[in-house]
């Protein structure tokens, strides 16, 4: 369709109107975490003031906001890594070696992703708690590993079944192993692949916010449960509050910009392309 | 590497050397298929032991088989009856929301106008926001009575501020909820949009179609199965709305906001009710299942192994 250069020109104005009004709540907040508290809640609301860095510095030294940070990071990284260490194996057997099974394996895994979490709440916590994994970070990496494998997977797959045939069996010609086949041949091809995926999972892992909220408490709770810290109604903390905020988008935001297309597939299931 | 393949016969391994490799491949498979079905089914089997069962976390001795006490007693409780109606209403205008403007803004955004890849990369940002974040800045610094930003511009206006929280707690919400996926189903929808065959389009034009007409007409059929795929995703995600409600309303004022993933969380982390939060959590389950039973049908249909 309309690739075409458009001549009517309230389609630049509106598309940009459109673009600024969805990104103002982010814009706003990004400039108030630069504001001092009082200049925070001011009316009229300030759009130009001296900017200052002293809530960065406070989110840090008054609620060691690196501790949760660190959680996030350790959180998502582990249970992506877990999940492609599982992943990658299991998506190249289908992908390379289908069966008759193979399709509704892989439509059975995706169907995992329909169990609501609130639906087996009360189940998880009490294994955790009888575990002992409750609030520690290796309990939320397992969770979410699991939560993400079957989109791991399905992305994964989907980036091997590009990878033209020919190349393979010429190598398995040569008489390369599967162990070299897939290491030598097939990850280097399908890294970016792999890459956008890694990039989708630690966005899921990093925004998720019902396990985090109900399985962490302070030990391992990672920055969506420290946000969250602040929906306490007493006191003025906008400003502190928008600064811990930036932090915690800033990276996220930046991988989605990085990964929009492969988040199509990964999200859709590959249903639209 | 690619002309070395060229060169070379084109001709099916070895029967030997596949039957030799099915083994292996199954057992590639196997790690994950086998955490998958125990995080299907262990869960799951819980929950419905649990159903069964009088079982507190605060009174642990005081636990026994107890039949279908817990459907009866949750079934009817009224509670959980508003709170289902409150996820409905929650499900179907946040859909409605997002779907509508979803499709209008992909229309937009596939027109080329100067800097359209920096408009849609701002369009789409929200969408990567932690939901603690974007609930707490529209609560806060948008939507707050006094010094929140609509009411500060609607009492310049000389029309006094609407405490959102107050009146129109799940309006709230559905806003908060819907600027989060709106950008979901604005880039799915553009890719979707983008895939659509040019020569119709223009084929279409040619024969003098309006910009309605082709929209109408060749857009919105085309549309059709993302439009599709895009309101069953987003059901399962708004199913279970949670962690916006956590930090903004707690359920209230009252119920207003009490939708069932919460009241669920209700019972079991505040009440500490494990066989009543096991038997909602199964209702939950259900409900879910009827969405995903046509989204797998719609995956299944395009997959090709």
């Amino acid at each position: 369709m309309a690739t075409k250069q458009s001549h009517r020109w309230w389609i630049p104005l509106l598309g940009w109107l459109v673009a600024c009004l969805l990104f103002f709540p982010i814009f706003w907040m990004f400039i108030t975490s630069f504001k001092t508290e009082v200049a925070a809640v001011a009316t009229p609301p300030q759009l130009f003031f001296r900017p200052t860095l002293e809530n960065y510095v406070a989110v840090q030294t008054r609620a060691s906001y690196f501790n949760f940070a660190w959680n996030s990071v350790v959180i998502s990284l582990g249970a992506t890594i877990l999940s492609l260490l599982l992943a990658i194996p299991a998506a190249y057997a289908m992908s390379f070696f289908p069966t008759k099974r193979t399709k509704s394996t892989l439509l059975w895994m995706l169907s995992t992703k329909m169990l609501p979490a609130v639906g087996v709440l009360v189940p998880i916590y009490i294994l955790a708690r009888e575990t002992g994994l409750l609030d520690t970070r290796i309990g939320l990496v397992i969770i979410y590993t699991l939560i993400n494998l079957p989109i791991v997977v399905w992305m994964i797959y989907s980036f091997f079944k590009e990878v033209p045939k020919e190349i393979l069996e010429a190598d398995r010609m040569d008489g390369a192993s599967t162990y070299q086949e897939l290491v030598h041949v097939l990850l280097p091809l399908a890294l970016p692949g792999i890459f956008s995926t890694a990039l989708l999972s630690i966005i899921l892992s990093w925004n998720e916010a019902f396990w985090s909220l109900n399985l962490t408490t302070f030990d391992a709770a990672p920055l969506t449960a420290f946000i969250a810290s602040f929906s306490s109604p007493q006191g003025l903390f906008w400003a502190k509050l928008s600064a811990a905020s930036s932090m915690a988008i800033a990276p996220i935001l930046i991988f989605g910009w990085v990964s929009q297309r492969q988040l199509v597939r990964g999200l859709t299931f590959g249903a639209v392309k | 590497m690619t002309s070395s393949v060229a060169t070379r016969p084109q001709q099916p391994p070895p029967a030997r050397a596949r039957s030799h490799r099915s083994i292996p491949a199954r057992l590639l498979v196997a790690p994950s298929v086998i955490l998958l079905v125990l995080w299907m089914v262990v869960p799951l089997a819980m929950a419905i032991w649990f159903a069964f069962q009088r079982y507190n976390l605060l009174i642990p001795d005081n636990r026994e088989f107890v039949g279908f006490a817990n459907f009866a007693y949750i079934l009817t409780d009224p509670t959980l009856w508003i709170s289902i109606g409150i996820t409905l209403v929650l499900v179907v205008s946040v859909l409605a929301i997002t779907i509508g403007l979803g499709t209008v803004l992909a229309v937009l955004f596939n027109q080329e106008f100067p800097g359209r890849g920096i408009a849609r990369v701002l369009a789409i940002s929200p969408f990567f926001v932690m939901p603690t974040v974007s609930a707490l800045i529209w609560k806060n610094m948008l939507m707050h009575p006094v010094n929140g930003l609509f009411a500060q511009i609607t009492r310049g206006l000389g029309l006094g501020a609407i405490d959102w929280f107050a009146d129109f707690p799940l309006l709230a919400i559905i806003i908060i909820v819907a600027w989060q996926w709106l950008p979901f189903s604005l880039l799915i929808l553009l890719t979707a949009i983008q895939s659509l065959d040019t020569d119709q389009m223009e084929a279409a034009r040619m024969d003098g179609a309006s910009a309605m007409q082709l929209f109408r007409f060749v857009v919105l059929p085309h549309l059709n199965r993302a439009i599709a795929v895009v309101a069953m995703i987003e059901t399962i995600f708004f199913l279970t709305i949670f962690a916006e409600i956590f930090v903004t309303t707690g359920g209230g004022p009252g119920l207003a906001t009490t939708n069932l993933a919460y009241y669920i969380y209700l019972k079991a982390l505040l009440e500490f009710d494990v066989g009543g939060a096991s038997a909602g959590g199964l209702i939950a389950v259900v409900l879910a299942n009827i969405v995903a039973i046509f989204l797998m049908r719609s995956v299944a249909r395009n997959l090709d192994t």
